[in-house]
C-alpha cells in the first residue's frame, strides 16, 4: 500500500591556550583597543573607506549619536552605517549600506560600515537567505536614510531659526542658501538624535541616484586581501578552549557508549562528555534541523591537540532504529517518525523508481491532461535524477560561545540569528536580553548556515565546560554531517498532436525526503492541459536549503526537457519558450501563475541578442540555452561548450538577468559570474552518495568542486534595465545553469544527459 | 619549543614539532589570515611561502619551517600593496573572501617564477586552490593585471 499520508521529518524551507609569545599578547591587546574594549576582540566588523585604520581606532571612543537604527554620526562628522544582514559573500555589507547612504545624502567614500549585532527590533529580520535581503530592506533602508536626513535638517532649521523647507543637503553638508549658512551633519547630530523619527518622508527619485546603481567596491576588500580577522574561525578570546564533536559515523546510527580515558591523557585535553542537543519533546522549528541529537564532545586547548586526541576516543555506536522528532512551526505541533534505515545510494535509486510508479499527490491540474495524453499523436517522456549535494562552505561550521548562569555571548557565522535565538532561549533557559549574538563574515553559506544547530551545540558545550569555547567542525565533519540538498527525481511528459503542437504537459517529481516541484511555475499557465504531482520518501538524512532550493533541480530537469521538446516540435528552443510565454501572457491557463511572462521573455530575448543566437558565432560552439524564474528574479544563460583535454568544457557564457534595479552593478556581475561557475561545477561534478548510512565523499579529494582550469574564460553578464524595486540575485542565476549545461552537452556529444552529475558514467537514457 | 621566522619576525612557540604550521600560525601566534579549509592539502586555503615556495601549511609540520623564512598573507606586503593585492581590490575579486588569501599566496609564487603567465599557466598553477563562490574568472584577470603592475613597477625602478 502506498503511504502518502505518512508524517516524517520534513523540514520546510520557509520560502534559512594561551601562547608563550609576547607578540601575540600585544596583538591581542591592540585589537581589543581597536573596537573599544569589551568582548568583541579579534572580530572587528569596522570597515573603512579612505580612512586609515588608525583613524578608525581614534573614532571609536567618541560619542555616536544614533539617528535611526542603522545610522550613527559623531560630532566630528563621521558617519557609520550598520548592515543589518549577515554577509556571506553576496556583498550586503556594501550594498545595503549603499541604500542608506543614498537617501541620507552622504559621501559614500567616507562612510564606515559595521555589521549590526543581532537585534531584530532595531534592525529588522536580519535574515540572509532566499535572495531576500534586497527585497526586505530596500524600502526600510531608504526610509531610514531619508528620515535621518530629515532629522538633521530639522535640527539645523531649529538651530538657525529658519523653516526646514528652506534647508537642503549635499554630501553630508546642510545648507541654508538664503542666509548662506552651512554646516556638517556632525554639527547637528546630537540635536537630531533627540528629534522623533519622522514618518512618511519623501524618498529620492530613482533617476537621481548617485550611490546606488553605481559600482562601489567591497567595504571589506582590504581586510580580505590582507588576511585580517574577519571570519568566525578567526575569532578568539582570552582563555578560549576548542571543542569538537564526534558524531555517529553514519546516518541511522547513535551513540551507545564511550571511553574518553585515553583521549584525556593527551596533551591539552580538558574534557570529554556526552551532550544531548534537544531534550525529548523539544518542538523544532523549521530551522532547528540538526544531524544528530546525542553527541560526544571533546574539549581542549588548541585545535590540533583536540584533532589528535579525538582519534583516541573509544566509542561504540549502535543503530538508532526509528526515532521520533517533535516538529513545531507552521501547521502546529506534530510527532514525526525518522526512519532508522542505514541508506545506500543504490537502494535510494530503487526506492525512487518504485515511488515514481505509484500514485502521487496532485499539486496542480489544468484542463484534462488524461484525455489529452490519450489522444496524443506523440508522447515524449523523460526522467531526470540528481544526487544529494553538500554545501561545502569553504569555512567549515564553527561558533564561539561563552555561556554563564545569566549571559550568553555567541559570535560566529550565521545566516539567520533571529531564528536561532528563540531556540537558544529555550535550550539555555535565558531571556532574549541575556543572549547576545554577533555575526562574523561567513566563509560561504549557500543556505547551510540558516540552520543554527552548531551555534546551539556551541552554547551547550560552553555551559557544560564552564568556559568560553569555540566549536569547530573539521572539513570531514562539515561534509559528512551536513544538511544537504535533497536527492531528486522528476519525470516529464509532453503530449503533441499530429501537427506537433504541445497539447499537454505533465510533471511528476519526487525526492528523498522532499520533492522539488513548483507547480505554479512555467510552463504552468502556458499549456491548456497541465498536471503537476509530487511524492516524497522518508529518510534520516538531514536536508535543507541549498542555493535556490528545489529550483536548482527543477531548472535542470525542466529546461533540459524543454530543449528536447523543442527538437521534437522542430522549433528553436528560445522560440518555443517565447511562444509559450506569449500564450501565458495573452491567455493564461489557470490561476496563481507565479511568474511575469513579459519579464521572463525579456531575459530570453536579451540573451538571444547578446549571445548572437543563430548568428555567425552560433556554430562555433556547442550551445545550450536555459532560463528560469525563482526568488523573484529572472535569469537566462547561453552556454558555449568546447572540448578541452578530451572533456566537455564550458568556455563562454552569456547571462541575462532581471532583478529590478541593480544596486551595485559590478558586484552584481561578480555574483552572477560566481553562480554560473557554481552551476557548471555542481552540474558536472557535484554529488554525495551513501553506503550503509555513511557519506562516501568526506573531503575535497572525493567530493569534486569545480577548479580554475574548469571555469569558463568569460561570463558576460547583461542586466535588464528597469526601475522595478530590486529583488535578489544570490540564487536566481544559479538554477538555469544546470539546464543550459545539459543542453550544450547534448550538442557537444549527441547524447542527452539525465543523471546528475553529468560527469557520472551512469547516464540513464529512458525509452520514449 | 620551536623557533620560527614568520614575516621577518622571530617567534618562539611551545608547540609539538609535528603540529602543522597552519595551527601554529592560527592558534599559537594569532596570524589567522592563513585559513583552514580541508586539512588534507586539497583546497589551498592554507597556502604560505616557505623560502619562497608555496606550501600547504595544513600538512606542513612546524619543524619543517624551522630555519626557513615563512611568509603569510599578513606579511606578503607590509602595506598590503603587493601587485596582486592591488589587482584583487581593483577588480573587486572577493565574494565570501575565505579562500582569497590562499589564492593570492599561490599566485604570488606563480608571478615570481613566471612574470607573464598565460591563461594556461594560471590554470595550471591555480588548480590547487578552490573558490567555492566561483570567482575564478576574476582571479585569472587579477593575476594578469598584477603581472602588468609588476612589470610597471620593475620599469619604474
Amino acid at each position: 500500500m502506498f503511504k502518502i499520508k505518512i508524517e516524517y521529518n520534513i523540514r520546510n524551507y520557509v520560502s534559512m591556550e594561551k601562547t608563550k609569545t609576547n607578540i601575540n599578547r600585544r596583538a591581542f591587546l591592540k585589537a581589543s583597543a581597536l573596537v573599544g574594549g569589551g568582548l568583541l576582540i579579534h572580530f572587528s566588523a569596522l570597515a573603512k573607506f579612505e580612512i586609515a585604520a588608525t583613524s578608525v581606532n581614534a573614532v571609536n571612543p567618541v560619542q555616536w549619536n544614533e539617528l535611526t537604527g542603522y545610522i550613527k554620526i559623531t560630532a566630528d562628522n563621521i558617519v557609520k552605517i550598520l548592515c543589518p544582514n549577515p554577509e556571506f559573500g553576496q556583498n550586503v555589507m556594501t550594498s545595503l549600506p549603499m541604500i542608506v547612504a543614498e537617501e541620507l545624502d552622504v559621501n559614500w567614500k567616507k562612510v564606515i560600515v559595521e555589521m549590526g549585532a543581532h537585534d531584530n527590533v532595531k534592525l529588522g529580520p536580519q535574515f540572509t537567505g532566499g535572495s531576500n535581503s534586497m527585497r526586505m530592506y530596500w524600502k526600510p533602508l531608504r526610509e531610514a536614510g531619508a528620515a535621518a536626513r530629515r532629522m538633521l535638517m530639522e535640527a539645523a532649521a531649529q538651530t538657525w531659526g529658519v523653516p526646514v523647507e528652506e534647508i537642503s543637503t549635499k554630501a553630508g553638508m546642510i545648507i541654508h542658501e538664503k542666509s548662506g549658512k552651512t554646516g556638517k551633519y556632525g554639527d547637528f547630530a546630537s540635536k537630531a538624535s533627540s528629534i522623533p523619527v519622522p514618518k512618511n518622508v519623501k524618498l529620492k527619485d530613482v533617476k537621481n541616484f548617485t550611490v546606488v546603481r553605481n559600482s562601489q567596491k567591497n567595504v571589506e576588500g582590504t581586510k580580505i586581501i590582507s588576511g585580517m580577522p574577519l571570519f568566525g574561525l578567526d575569532y578568539r578570546m582570552e582563555g578560549m578552549l576548542i571543542a569538537m564533536i564526534q558524531h555517529p559515523p553514519a546516518f541511522g546510527m547513535t551513540l551507545k557508549s564511550f571511553d574518553g580515558t585515553e583521549a584525556l591523557k593527551m596533551p591539552g585535553i580538558k574534557n570529554v562528555f556526552k551532550l544531548k542537543l534537544y531534550e525529548d519533546g523539544f518542538e523544532q522549528g523549521g530551522f532547528d534541523t540538526r544531524t544528530f541529537n546525542d553527541l560526544l564532545v571533546i574539549v581542549g586547548k588548541t585545535t590540533w591537540e583536540v584533532m589528535n586526541a579525538r582519534k583516541k576516543l573509544i566509542v561504540e555506536w549502535m543503530p538508532a532504529g526509528d526515532t521520533k522528532d517533535t516538529m513545531g512551526g507552521r501547521g502546529g505541533k506534530k510527532e514525526v517518525i525518522v526512519p532508522g534505515e542505514l541508506e545506500n545510494t543504490t537502494n535510494q535509486h530503487q526506492k525512487m523508481r518504485q515511488y515514481a510508479s505509484q500514485p502521487a499527490q496532485e499539486l496542480r491540474k489544468d484542463g484534462d491532461p488524461e484525455t489529452a495524453f490519450k489522444n496524443a499523436a506523440q508522447i515524449i517522456e523523460r526522467t531526470y535524477n540528481a544526487p544529494f549535494l553538500a554545501h561545502n562552505c569553504m569555512e567549515p561550521m564553527n561558533f564561539f560561545a561563552h555561556v554563564t548562569a545569566d549571559k550568553a555571548l555567541l559570535v560566529g557565522p550565521l545566516q539567520a540569528p533571529g531564528w536561532t535565538e528563540p531556540t537558544l532561549e529555550k535550550v539555555l533557559k535565558l531571556t532574549p536580553e541575556q543572549i547576545e549574538i554577533q555575526m562574523t563574515r561567513m566563509g560561504g553559506g549557500f543556505g547551510r548556515r540558516a540552520y543554527g544547530h552548531y551555534l546551539v551545540e556551541a552554547a551547550l558545550i560552553s555551559k557544560k565546560a564552564n568556559a568560553p569555547i569555540k566549536l569547530i567542525y573539521t572539513r570531514e565533519d562539515d561534509t559528512t554531517y551536513g544538511i544537504y540538498r535533497p536527492m531528486y527525481t522528476a519525470t516529464y511528459r509532453a503530449a503533441l498532436d499530429a501537427n506537433k503542437n504541445l497539447i499537454a504537459f505533465h510533471v511528476k517529481g519526487g525526492g528523498i525526503p522532499e520533492h522539488a516541484i513548483h507547480a505554479n511555475r512555467f510552463p504552468a499557465g502556458a499549456v491548456d492541459n497541465y498536471l503537476a504531482e509530487g511524492w516524497q520518501i522518508p529518510s534520516n538524512i538531514t536536508i535543507g536549503a541549498f542555493r535556490a532550493p528545489r529550483s536548482n533541480f527543477n531548472a535542470a530537469a525542466e529546461q533540459s526537457f524543454l530543449d528536447e521538446l523543442a527538437e521534437a516540435m522542430d522549433k528553436d528552443p528560445i522560440d518555443l519558450r517565447l511562444a509559450l510565454l506569449k500564450r501565458a501572457k495573452e491567455n493564461p491557463v489557470g490561476k496563481n501563475n507565479e511568474y511575469d511572462a513579459d519579464r521572463y521573455a525579456a531575459v530570453l530575448k536579451l540573451v538571444k541578442e547578446k549571445s548572437g543566437w543563430n548568428g555567425p558565432e552560433h556554430n562555433k560552439f556547442s550551445r545550450g540555452v536555459a532560463a528560469y524564474f525563482c526568488h523573484n528574479s529572472y535569469a537566462a544563460h547561453v552556454v558555449d561548450m568546447t572540448t578541452k583535454d578530451g572533456q566537455p568544457y564550458v568556455e563562454r557564457v552569456f547571462s541575462a538577468i532581471d532583478c529590478g534595479i541593480v544596486i551595485n552593478p559590478d558586484a552584481a556581475t561578480n555574483m552572477v559570474q560566481g553562480a554560473v561557475v557554481d552551476g557548471i561545477g555542481n552540474a558536472l561534478y557535484g554529488g554525495l552518495t551513501h553506503k550503509n548510512g555513511v557519506v562516501e565523499e568526506n573531503n575535497f579529494h572525493k567530493y569534486r568542486i569545480i577548479r580554475m582550469h574548469e571555469a569558463p574564460k568569460k561570463v558576460e553578464v547583461h542586466f535588464v534595465q528597469n526601475d522595478i524595486d530590486p529583488t535578489g540575485l544570490g540564487e536566481p542565476p544559479f538554477p538555469p545553469v544546470f539546464g543550459a549545461v545539459a543542453n550544450a552537452l547534448y550538442k557537444s556529444t549527441g547524447q542527452r544527459f539525465y543523471q546528475q552529475p553529468f560527469s557520472s558514467p551512469q547516464q540513464v537514457i529512458p525509452a520514449v | 619549543m620551536i623557533t620560527l621566522n614568520i614575516n621577518q619576525k622571530t617567534y618562539t612557540v611551545d608547540a609539538n614539532p609535528d603540529t602543522p604550521l597552519l595551527w601554529v600560525l592560527r592558534d599559537m601566534i594569532g596570524l589567522v589570515g592563513t585559513k583552514y579549509g580541508c586539512g588534507v592539502a586539497q583546497c589551498g586555503a592554507c597556502v604560505v611561502h616557505l623560502n619562497g615556495e608555496a606550501v600547504r601549511s595544513c600538512v606542513t609540520k612546524a619543524s619543517r619551517a624551522e630555519g626557513k623564512k615563512v611568509v603569510t598573507i599578513e606579511g606578503l606586503s607590509p602595506t598590503h600593496t603587493h601587485p596582486l593585492q592591488t589587482a584583487w581590490l581593483d577588480l573587486d575579486v572577493s565574494q565570501c573572501g575565505y579562500c582569497q588569501a590562499g589564492q593570492i599566496m599561490s599566485a604570488a609564487v606563480l608571478l615570481n617564477e613566471n612574470k607573464k603567465p598565460t591563461d594556461q599557466d594560471i590554470d595550471n598553477a591555480m588548480a590547487g586552490n578552490i573558490c567555492r563562490c566561483g570567482t575564478y574568472l576574476r582571479i585569472r584577470e587579477a593575476i594578469h593585471l598584477a603581472s602588468e603592475l609588476q612589470e610597471k613597477q620593475a620599469l619604474g625602478k
